[in-house]
Formats: C-alpha cells, structure tokens, sequence
C-alpha cells in the first residue's frame, strides 16, 4: 500500500510568489524509511505539512495536482482526519505540546481517537518506554528541557502507532547520544511495525545508515530521488552542500564509492589500505594534528596549538573560579566550574541534554548569578540564546540595528525585509549582529552562543563558522554551547565537555573530539581519532598519506 | 500560574471534588456581606493553598489582587452617595458632582474589596491544586471544544509567561539602545498570536478536530476525594443554612448594622476548618495523575 503519493503537486503559500512544492511527483510505499534532505527553504518541512494535512487547511494557500496519506485526498481530509493515520513531529516541540503532564500528553491523542481506558493505558506506558520518558510520565510538561520535551512530542506522535510518520529536523535539540538513539528507535519501529516514516533531517550522517531512500529537494522540486549511496553520489556532483562528511573524506581522498555510514567509510579504507591497524596508527600519528577546514569554514585561520592558550594566557576574557547553581528545591546545575578563556579564543561547550550548558552561558553573561563561586570577565560579554526570535522586535530590519552591524553580519540587503520574512539563518545572523552592535557600543571580550546551529542547514553553519571566525580574529574570545560536533570541530580551538554540571573533559579540539565515541565528528570516528583529524580535508590529507607510505606511487 | 503538582491530600482528590472545594469556598463570599465571613474566607482560601503546598501562588496572587481590592475600596465611597454617616466633604469635583464621603460607602468599599480579594484567592487556588487536564476530561464529555478551549486558554498563561521571560532575557543581551515599550509589546502580541496557531496545529495534528466522545473512566473514590466532597457539601451547607438563619447579617445602608455574635464567630471559625480538617489525614497521598494511571492500569 501507499503512504503518500503525490502527483504533479504545486502548493503555494497564501502571498507567496514562488511555489514552495513546484509539481511534485513521488511515492512512498508502505514500511519505507525515507530520508528528505535539502538547504533550507528547499520545501522539505512544507511536503511533511502538506502530508500531515495542515498544508492546506491550516496554513491555506493554493494546490495543484493530487495528494493522497494512506488513500485519502489531502485536500479532502484535514489534519484530523490524517491523524488517524500519521503521527507528525515539527521543529520546535515547545509549540507542540498542549497537556499538562507527560503522561496527560501521550493520552491525547488516544483519548481523541475514542479508544478504551485500557488501550490508552497499554499505549501511554509503550511510547513511553520506547522513547526513555517513562520517568518523566508524572513530570509537568512545563518542567521539561528542549531534549526532554522532543523526546515526549515524538512519543505523542507514536503513541497511536500511526501508519505514516512525519518527522521535521526530530534530532535537532538532542545531544548526540539521544539523536542517536532516536534514529536507532525510528529504524526498530519501522523494521518490527512494519511504520513508514518520513524523515527530514540536515545532519545526514546521523540517519543515512537507517534509510532506504533519500529524496532530496532544492527550489521545491525533487533533485534527487534515490537510495543513500546513490544520493551521495549525486549529491557529490550536484550539491556538495548535502555531501556527508564521510562521503567527503573519501571522495576528497580519490577513494569511492561514498560511504553511506561509518562502517562502510572504514570498509573502503580498509580495502584500500588506508586504515590504520587501531586508532593511532604509526603514519597517521607522525603526521601530527592535522586541523584542516575543508568542510565548514575553509579560509578561516584557527590556532593549532594542542594546549589551549588559555591555560598559557596571563589575561582572560572569561574566568570562573568554583562557580555552583544550587536552586532552591532543586539538584545543583553547576557543580564548582572553574573555567578560563583568554582574548580571541574558541571555546566550544558540549555535554549531553541537561548537563548545564544554557544555565552557564546565563550566568557569564549576567542573567543570573550564581550561588558560590566567581565569575570575572575581560569585558563586555554578548550572548546569543537559543531563538534569534526573541530578539526580533521591530517592523523592519534596519531598524533592529545600527547598518554597520547589518553589513558585518552581510545583511545590508536586507534592511527593509520585515525580520520575520528572513530564513533562519538571517534571523539567527541578524540576533548575532544585535547582541554585538556597532561601533557606539564597546566591542565584546567575549561571544556566547547557545546553539546557534539549531535547524541550520550545512551551508548556514559554514556561514556562520566564518563569521565567528573573523570576529574570533579581531580579538573576542568565543564560547559557543553546542550538540554539533561537526560545527564544534569547525569553530573552536578547544572543547569543554561538560556533564552534570562539571566540566569532565577539557582540551584541544584535536584531542576531545578525536576520542569520543558520541562527541566527535564523523571523520574521527571513520578514523578512529587518528591523527586529530577532525574534518574530511584534514582526513583525507592523512589518507593521503597513509596510501602513500604503502603505495609509494601515490607520492607522484 | 499553574497547577502545580505536589503530594497533598487535596492534589490527591479527583478534579471534580477539587472544583467543588473551590465553587464551595467562594459561595460565602457571594451570599454574606459580613466582613467576618469574608475575611474567613480568604483566611480558608489562603490556608488551604498552604496546606496544600501552593502558598507560594496564593502569596502572589494575594499580592496581585491587593492593590486591585484597595482600589475598589477607595473608589466606591467617592461614587457612592449612600449613607447617613459623612466623614469627610471633599467639594464638587468634574464629572462626580458633590462629593461627601460617608462611613458607610467607605465600609461598603472595604466589603467590595474583602469579596473581589476572596473571590480572586479561591480562583487562585483552584487554579494552583486542579490539574486542568483532569478538567478537560471531566467536561469533555459534555462540550469537549468549549472544556478543550477553556482549559488551553489556562494552559496559555504559563507559557507566555515563559514566552516573555525568554523575550525579556533576550532584550537584555541587546548591545544598543533597549527597543520601545510599544515595540516590545507590539512584539509580544505577535510572538502571542504565533503560538496560538503553533497550538491550533498541535491539536490538530493530535486529532483534535475529529474527536470522538472520550471514554468515562471509572475510579473508584479515594478517602480524600470523600474527605473534601465532604468538606465542600459543609461549605455549602453553613453558607446557604447561615444565609436562611441570619447569621453573621450584615449590612451598611443608610446606617451600619450587623451581627457580630458567636453564631457570626462559630460560621467565620467554620468556613476556616472546613476545606482544612480533611489534611489532617495524608494517609494514601500520592499525584493525582499518578492515581488515575494506577486506575487505568487495573482495567
């Protein structure tokens, strides 16, 4: 049976000038596991609404063409009626949780569906345990944190084991662990329940391995439509933007055919003899730490010292001496942090959902004050929360903010837009040159940013890793909180892995991100931390060079 | 504010029952006009939240509503002609003519005010100790899109106020000039605007619109349900017998004239112990969600 069919479909928003699904054609047939990729914009969260039914009736517009979920017409059909067979997941779970517990959550939609208190009880306790909320079921909804409340908006979506499932950028406020795990559960679902689910998702790395098809979008129309080696093979040619890093590694080192995962990624080198024998193979260690910049930010110089300067720096930007957060009522969220940052440097802050991230950003930048501890700065200190909404106030941009921070953030253009008609990522350019400002206001000793790549596509956060590096060159320490570890490799000198409220790792990128199994890039654990190499160009530079030490002819 | 959910005998009651207890609280404060009884009555409300472990909310709303009932206070002898008593002669001023205060406006005020406060206090409470989902399910079977809007509409009011902490925090870190208050409050209506259709698709998307009668779940009744079902049916026993009986009669014009005796102290001592006597048995207290699961789970 098929899920979702659509047929010469165009949709238009209510307004818009262009179409954002420009005559679509495509199948997905029962028990499928597709991926949609795409830059943003491309029309990808737009066919997941129109599939889930809101893509017309709630959001109005104009369709042409047929689209049918499990057989019914979707124009027919509203979101209600579809739910009977889909269960959707978009961006943002804040906005899409409506109850006021956990377990009231997961009811819902069973309650709505008439079923019996008994099924409801057996459904509620199932997603429960499936998703890893069932601790959180008597948790008020309002008490959650972002991957918390990702966890239970999906759980709610699943709760009725719904035929079709439709997920928007479902891992983007998880930690890699929890991102994981989820794609590890869609795959269980959709090989034991036989679930077809529709995934749109930037960071392909993470769920290429899970897929059997990719369809990828670009101007609302499908440029793609195959299965994941075939769309890196495409994409390779078409859109490198979509390229995983593993796929990169590869290509950039002449070896094929792309990899769809990292065990396959090892499987090519291995039959190439280009695998280190473990992780610290003889040739890849004498190379030295390699720090290219290939993959995200290529032109932005970044130190290659293996000792943070920090530690070196008489002068800091930053120093937290044994800093606690002990609410009242509460567990501590900072537990005694001591941290120092010298001028111009790259910090990025990672540790799992929870681990105290956000809650140490807010008290650098004085939102909060801690309850022991110091926190001493080398100046002013601008932070960039979480939602570059928040700080969107205006009618129109240039009135947001002075023109010379428009222009050093590239969006002069754009000055008469209204700030809600940008992308995402101009909004989240546009909040950055906010939080800094122009020259009538003191330049920052020191950025912090929480999340800034959330939903960003790779070509966004490549924009971004250029930006923040040449603010990071003019002198401004940077402490970027983030679950990316592919960004993380690209922005910072040094990486604090913090977990339950202490740093618990503290070092160069090289060393923190080459050595884990969660946090690192999908380059080090292709290589298994060999060398430091963190990013496919510095990868395939040792590549090169391991090839070239068994195969002398590749040195010519 | 919102429920917020503790291991009280009162957020162990049905929700049902705990809307009783409330309706039942704030039924003195509308038949009697003896500011005993409505000083009792906020004394209940706010003791009840306490006991209950909400007295942190009913502390703020007492604080919110205060200067509200101040106002009302000052403001009924100013345009209120009624009583013999004048206290003070103000003159003629625009618009309210003459203005001669009397004691019993003045008093009168003070009553308005005492049952704007307990009327605000006994909301307060139902608000903080009746979990709203309880109540969506109770009334959803009678009208589920009236129970469904007026319990998101409650819903709505924490998180917007999350919204505008989130938004405050972000105006903080600006570099320049703080925006206008227009401009903010501009942008807050709009950040309002786009949650309420971010939920509108929630629902949707959750099947709201075609929902079908819910199942009725059938759990059996706990001691502390029965303790305050018990505790609301004397509420409303003493207010309705101590109406018909004259006790604690009060009124103020054209001259101040009340009952101040034993059987106005016995009722104001009664509405205070009523809703608090079933706390003194916290025997089987556990959330209510949790009750209701466990009633699920056996079926």
């Amino acid at each position: 049976m098929t899920s979702l069919a659509l047929e010469r479909l165009t949709y238009r928003y209510p307004g818009a000038s262009a179409p954002a699904l420009d005559d679509v054609t495509l199948r997905v047939e029962e028990g499928e596991l597709v991926v949609l990729a795409g830059r943003s914009g491309s029309g990808k969260s737009t066919l997941l609404r129109l599939a889930s039914g809101l893509v017309p009736h709630v959001h109005g517009g104009t369709v042409n063409g047929e689209a049918r979920v499990a057989g019914m017409d979707v124009r027919e059909h509203g979101p209600g009626e579809l739910a009977s067979v889909t269960g959707s997941l978009f961006q943002d779970p804040e906005t899409q949780i409506v109850m006021g517990t956990v377990r009231n959550e997961l009811a819902f939609p069973l309650e709505n569906r008439g079923e019996s208190p008994a099924a409801i009880a057996r459904g509620v306790e199932e997603a429960a345990l499936a998703l890893g909320v069932a601790h959180l079921l008597e948790r008020p909804t309002h008490a959650l944190s972002g991957g918390e409340l990702q966890r239970v908006a999906l759980a709610a979506a699943l709760v009725g084991r719904p035929q079709l499932v439709l997920l928007d950028e479902p891992t983007s406020q998880l930690d890699p662990v929890a991102g994981d795990e989820l794609i590890g559960l869609l795959r269980r679902l959709n090989e034991e329940w036989g679930t077809t689910i529709l995934l749109a998702e930037h960071r392909l790395e993470r769920c290429l391995t899970a897929a059997d098809r990719v369809i990828a979008m670009a101007g609302g129309r499908v440029a793609c439509d195959a299965d994941p080696a075939g769309f890196l093979a495409w994409a390779h040619d078409h859109a490198p933007a979509l390229e995983t890093p593993g796929a990169r590694l590869l290509a950039t080192a002449g070896l094929g055919p792309p990899p769809v995962g990292v065990k396959q990624a090892r499987a090519v080198l291995r039959s190439a003899g280009a695998l280190p024998v473990d992780g610290s193979g003889p040739a890849l260690l004498r190379a030295g730490p390699v720090t290219g910049r290939g993959d995200f930010a290529s032109g932005v110089a970044k130190s290659s010292s293996p000792v943070p300067p920090a530690r070196s720096a008489s002068r800091s930007a930053l120093r937290l001496r044994g800093v606690w957060v002990e609410p009242r009522g509460a567990p501590a969220i900072l537990r005694g942090v001591d941290l120092s940052i010298a001028p111009g440097e790259r910090v990025a802050l990672m540790g799992r959902n929870g681990a105290g991230k956000s809650t140490l950003l807010r008290h650098v930048a004085g939102l909060a004050s801690p309850t022991r501890g110091k926190i001493s700065t080398g100046g002013r200190v601008a932070l960039l929360l979480q939602n570059p909404n928040d700080y969107l106030v205006h009618e129109r941009v240039g009135e947001e903010v002075v023109p010379e921070a428009l222009a050093a953030v590239g969006l002069s253009a754009f000055a008469d837009r209204h700030p809600r008609d940008l992308s995402g990522g101009e909004r989240q350019r546009l909040a950055l040159a906010i939080v800094l400002g122009g020259s009538d206001v003191e330049p920052p000793a020191l950025l912090c940013l929480d999340e800034p790549t959330r939903g960003m596509d790779r070509a966004h956060k490549a924009d971004l890793a250029v930006l923040l590096g040449r603010l990071a060159a003019t002198g401004t320490a940077l402490l970027v909180a983030t679950h990316d570890p592919e960004f993380a490799a690209a922005v910072a000198d040094r990486v604090v892995l913090l977990a339950d409220g202490a740093p618990i790792a503290d070092g160069a990128a090289a060393d923190v991100l080459a050595g884990g199994w969660y946090f690192a890039t999908e380059t080090a654990r292709i290589l298994r931390g060999a060398g430091g190499a963190l990013d496919p160009d510095a990868g395939a530079a040792l590549v090169r060079a391991q090839l070239a030490e068994h195969r002398p002819e590749v040195r010519r | 504010m919102s429920v917020r959910r503790s291991t009280s005998p009162l957020h162990a009651a049905r929700a049902a029952v705990g809307c009783a207890l409330c309706a039942a609280l704030a039924l003195p404060a509308l038949l009697f006009d003896s500011p005993l009884v409505l000083g009792a009555v906020v004394v209940a409300a706010l003791a009840t939240g306490a006991a209950a472990g909400a007295g942190h909310a009913l502390r703020r709303a007492l604080l919110l509503a205060l200067p509200f009932a101040l106002v009302i206070a000052l403001l009924n002898p100013l345009i209120t002609h009624n009583g013999l008593t004048v206290i003070a002669r103000l003159g003629e001023a625009p618009v309210l003519g003459q203005v001669d205060v009397t004691l019993e406006a003045l008093v009168y005020g003070v009553v308005l005010g005492l049952r704007a406060l307990a009327l605000i206090l006994c909301c307060a409470l139902y608000a903080a100790v009746v979990d709203p989902d309880e109540v969506l399910r109770l009334f959803r079977r009678v009208s589920f899109r009236s129970a469904l809007t007026a319990t998101l509409a409650t819903r709505m009011i924490p998180v917007l106020q999350r919204d505008g902490r989130r938004m405050a925090d972000a105006q903080r870190c600006r570099a320049g000039a703080a925006p206008s208050r227009v401009a903010l409050v501009r942008a807050v209506a709009a950040g309002a605007l786009d949650r309420a259709v971010d939920v509108a698709a929630a629902l949707e998307v959750r099947g709201y619109g075609t929902a079908r009668r819910p199942p009725r779940v059938r759990a059996p009744w706990s001691r502390h349900d029965l303790a305050f079902a018990a505790a609301a049916l004397a509420l409303v026993a003493l207010a309705v017998g101590g109406r018909m009986a004259g006790a604690a009669s009060f009124g103020t014009y054209p001259l101040l004239h009340g009952s101040w005796g034993a059987g106005a102290w016995a009722l104001a001592a009664a509405i205070v112990a009523a809703p608090l006597l079933p706390f003194l048995d916290r025997r089987g207290v556990e959330p209510r969600a949790a009750a209701l699961a466990a009633a699920w789970g056996r079926r």
